[in-house]
């Protein structure tokens, strides 16, 4: 991807589908350059995620994920040794002296690599996405600090591996818990909100083109509006996507009462939910529309 | 030395650095964590982007050094004081004025054209043309001598004059075309020019920079209108879930409940030549808080019980395993009332109405209330459960069942009450706080959300606000 301003990197990223606000598509830029990596937090489904994707799609890296949970460990997340294929071979080598087994079942080839291993091991530069980091315990954090840093890992048995290309590392958190200062003091910042009318209406039509004009600015609206109310999951933007696809389907000409209710569950996925916007929502749709303008 | 992170961009004046330490220091002043590693990052990126684009500087600035949200709104506010401020320092000190310019063509202006030109950017939201209509039309009024030298008074008057009001404007008297309805946003954006141009002449006229404040205080008393500061409350809550979900999974009880992993003790016994002499065991999952909320509804508590329900509320919002209780006389479980319903309004209105805790008299029964809750509850309470009671422990005379109590927090993990009374006021009267708080791992004073956010603090271990 280029990275020599960042107008070429916003520009990148748009030609790969993802139409990054200012802040973003600086933030990108700077990581490249920084070589830092980047926490994005914010609302959920309003395209951290897809962040990551589009910046592996624009600058034709491989994208290693790693997607995180309750309780996950070292294990999981960096190496393990092989232990099976270590038994085979301490069995098979029944002649071999102690020493030269010993040496041998700590060679990189009884390591099973875990993401984390994997984006720093690798021969090509990757972007590493770190996904909802969040989820995790503190002790994890603390781990991931060596490998955010220095772009290195230790392995008490085989030394250190320390990465031979830069990647790009994302993470991103939905903010259920705060992180600690320092995984966030070795990060970029960027918040990610809900977009402008303006960015979403764009968003939509470069995801569905075929859809009328008057319709795209009517459903984002709409969806705004949905957006506005307390809700327990406010409609996402791949959600607004998805609304545009349906009503494309339907080929619907406009966003009435009978049609809102129709494809509404596209957009509200919660029964309270439902209610309450078909109630505040609906109703609104029902009067006449004003002509656009 | 080259630059580790490749070409620089052209350096900036001469003193930006200087400027930006200050800028720093000032943040720190507001609570932002701003450490040295920050610091130097946020020079890092500054030599990747030209200073001379705002958006991008204050972007790049704001990426490095602000990692939360609050620190970001901080910024915010900082960056457009701290950099406005320096920029007129350094034109006072070096005696710049652009006054005669700026009121180039002052008495000349249409005071009708101009109301157009302002109305029209307003609504089209253009800031640069905004900026510049501000300037004039500061220069129009100013000229005739209409200033109070105010900065407040002077932007409202301003506003006034030009007939600008945010909503649907009002039929045109000539019965000409239907103007366009005003943005609240955008006129405020308006508003903030004229006060941003006042101020600078003010600071030309005298030579000198007002004093800074510090950031208002966000701090609120008892909320009248439930609604209005229920998103106060939701924010003092959330925060406690994330500190609630971080700590306080200390290990209690002895190590039961261990499993063995054999994956990892077959691993750990290849360094003792495949005896397993160290067992290994599965991680324990951290546990969800299990939380119980015991919430007084009766007469004197009524103006307590309202910031109470709503903090019930939030935490309904924030916590799945909760069960929450209103008391008077008797107990009754409203989770179910909260599980199903949004609104705020309606959920007090149902507790009111179908809670059926008041028996006869109208009067708190502590006592009674905890013998009903033993009964019902007992069995679920486990050394994770926490207990929070909202309550101003005034029995009205009645036997207060202390050993009850006890028994209550002997089984609970935690045991916490929040009396709506200051301190000053526990044990006066029928008040029988004393008893109770000796089997309380905590009580606080809470009737603001500020005091709700002190009990945060102390429950996730940390040191309590200062009032």
């Amino acid at each position: 991807m280029a990275d020599g301003s960042v107008t070429e990197v916003k520009d990148a990223l748009a030609q790969v589908g993802y139409l990054a606000d200012e802040p973003a598509a600086l933030v990108s830029f700077l990581a490249q350059r920084l070589g830092k990596p980047i926490l994005v937090e914010g609302p959920a489904g309003v395209g951290k995620t897809e962040l990551a994707k589009a910046l592996s799609r624009a600058s034709g890296r491989e994208l290693i994920r790693l997607q995180c949970y309750e309780g996950l460990d070292e294990a999981k997340a960096l190496y393990e040794w092989n232990y099976r294929k270590q038994l085979l071979r301490i069995q098979a080598g029944g002649e071999d002296g102690w020493q030269d087994v010993h040496d041998d079942i700590f060679a990189s080839e009884f390591l099973l690599e875990r993401p984390l291993l994997q984006a720093i091991a690798s021969a090509e530069p990757v972007v590493l996405l770190i996904d909802e980091i969040d989820k995790t315990d503190q002790e994890f954090e603390a781990m991931l600090l060596e490998l955010l840093s220095d772009f290195q890992i230790t392995i008490p048995e085989l030394g250190r591996v320390a990465a031979t290309t830069m990647p790009i590392v994302v993470l991103t958190s939905n903010n259920s818990r705060e992180l600690t200062e320092a995984l966030k003091r070795r990060c970029l910042y960027l918040w990610l909100d809900y977009p402008e009318l303006e960015r979403e209406m764009e968003i939509v039509r470069l995801h569905a083109p075929e859809l009328d004009e008057g319709l795209v600015q009517r459903l984002v609206e709409v969806v705004r509006m949905v957006r506005a109310l307390d809700l327990k999951k406010p409609p996402s933007i791949a959600e607004s996507i998805d609304w545009a696809r349906t009503l494309l389907l339907m080929g619907a000409e406009d966003i009435d009462q009978e049609t809102f209710e129709q494809s509404m569950s596209i957009i509200v996925k919660h029964r309270t939910d439902i209610e309450l916007v078909a109630e505040r929502v609906g109703v609104k749709l029902a009067q006449p529309i004003r002509t656009e303008g | 030395m080259p630059s580790p992170y490749g070409p620089k961009a052209e350096a900036g004046p001469p003193g930006l650095a200087a400027k930006l330490l200050g800028f720093c220091e000032e943040l720190r002043g507001e609570g932002v964590a701003v450490g040295t590693s920050e610091i130097l990052d946020a020079f890092a990126a500054l030599e990747q982007v030209a200073w001379t684009s705002r958006e991008d500087f204050r972007e790049a600035l704001a990426a490095t050094i602000a990692k939360s949200q609050e620190d970001r709104r901080a910024f915010e506010l900082l960056f457009e004081r701290w950099f406005f401020r320096a920029a007129e320092a350094e034109a006072v000190s070096r005696g710049v004025e652009e006054r005669e310019r700026r009121y180039e063509g002052g008495e000349q202006i249409d005071l009708d054209e101009l109301r157009e030109q302002v109305r029209q950017a307003i609504v089209e939201g253009d800031d640069g043309e905004m900026r510049d209509l501000a300037r004039l039309a500061i220069a129009a009024f100013g000229r005739q001598g209409e200033g109070s030298g105010v900065v407040g008074v002077d932007v409202q008057r301003i506003r006034r004059t030009l007939g600008l009001s945010a909503g649907q404007q009002p039929p045109a008297e000539d019965g000409a075309a239907e103007l366009p309805p005003i943005d609240r946003d955008q006129l405020n954006a308006f508003e903030r020019h004229l006060r941003r141009e006042l101020e600078r002449e003010l600071i030309e006229r005298t030579s000198t920079l007002p004093p800074s404040r510090p950031l208002a205080e966000l701090d609120r008393a008892l909320p009248t209108s439930p609604t209005q500061d229920l998103a106060a409350v939701h924010r003092a809550v959330s925060q406690m879930k994330r500190r609630l979900a971080t700590l306080g999974h200390e290990q209690r009880g002895r190590r039961k409940g261990w499993t063995v992993d054999v994956r990892r003790t077959m691993r750990a016994s290849l360094e003792t030549g495949g005896v397993p002499m160290h067992l290994r065991y599965r991680p324990k999952r951290p546990r969800r808080p299990e939380i119980y909320v015991l919430c007084d509804v009766s007469t004197s508590v009524t103006s307590a019980s309202v910031f109470f329900l709503s903090v019930l509320h939030a935490l309904h919002d924030s916590f799945r395993k909760l069960r929450s209780f209103v008391f008077i006389e008797r107990i009754s479980e409203v989770t179910e009332v909260f599980e199903h319903e949004r609104d705020f309004r309606v959920i007090a209105q149902r507790i009111s109405s179908e809670g059926g805790v008041a028996d006869v008299s109208g009067y708190t029964d502590y006592g009674r209330v905890w013998l009903e809750f033993l009964g019902e509850i007992s069995d679920d309470l486990d050394p994770r459960s926490t207990v929070i009671v909202l309550g101003d422990a005034r029995t009205n005379g009645r036997e207060p069942h202390a050993e009850v109590f006890a028994q209550v927090a002997e089984r609970a993990g935690r045991l916490f009450w929040l009396n709506p009374e200051p301190r000053l006021y526990w044990n006066y009267g029928d008040s029988v706080m004393a008893a109770y708080e000796r089997h309380c791992d905590g009580a606080f004073e809470c009737w603001t959300t500020r005091h709700l956010e002190n009990f945060v603090n102390v429950v996730a271990g940390g040191v309590p606000a200062a009032d």
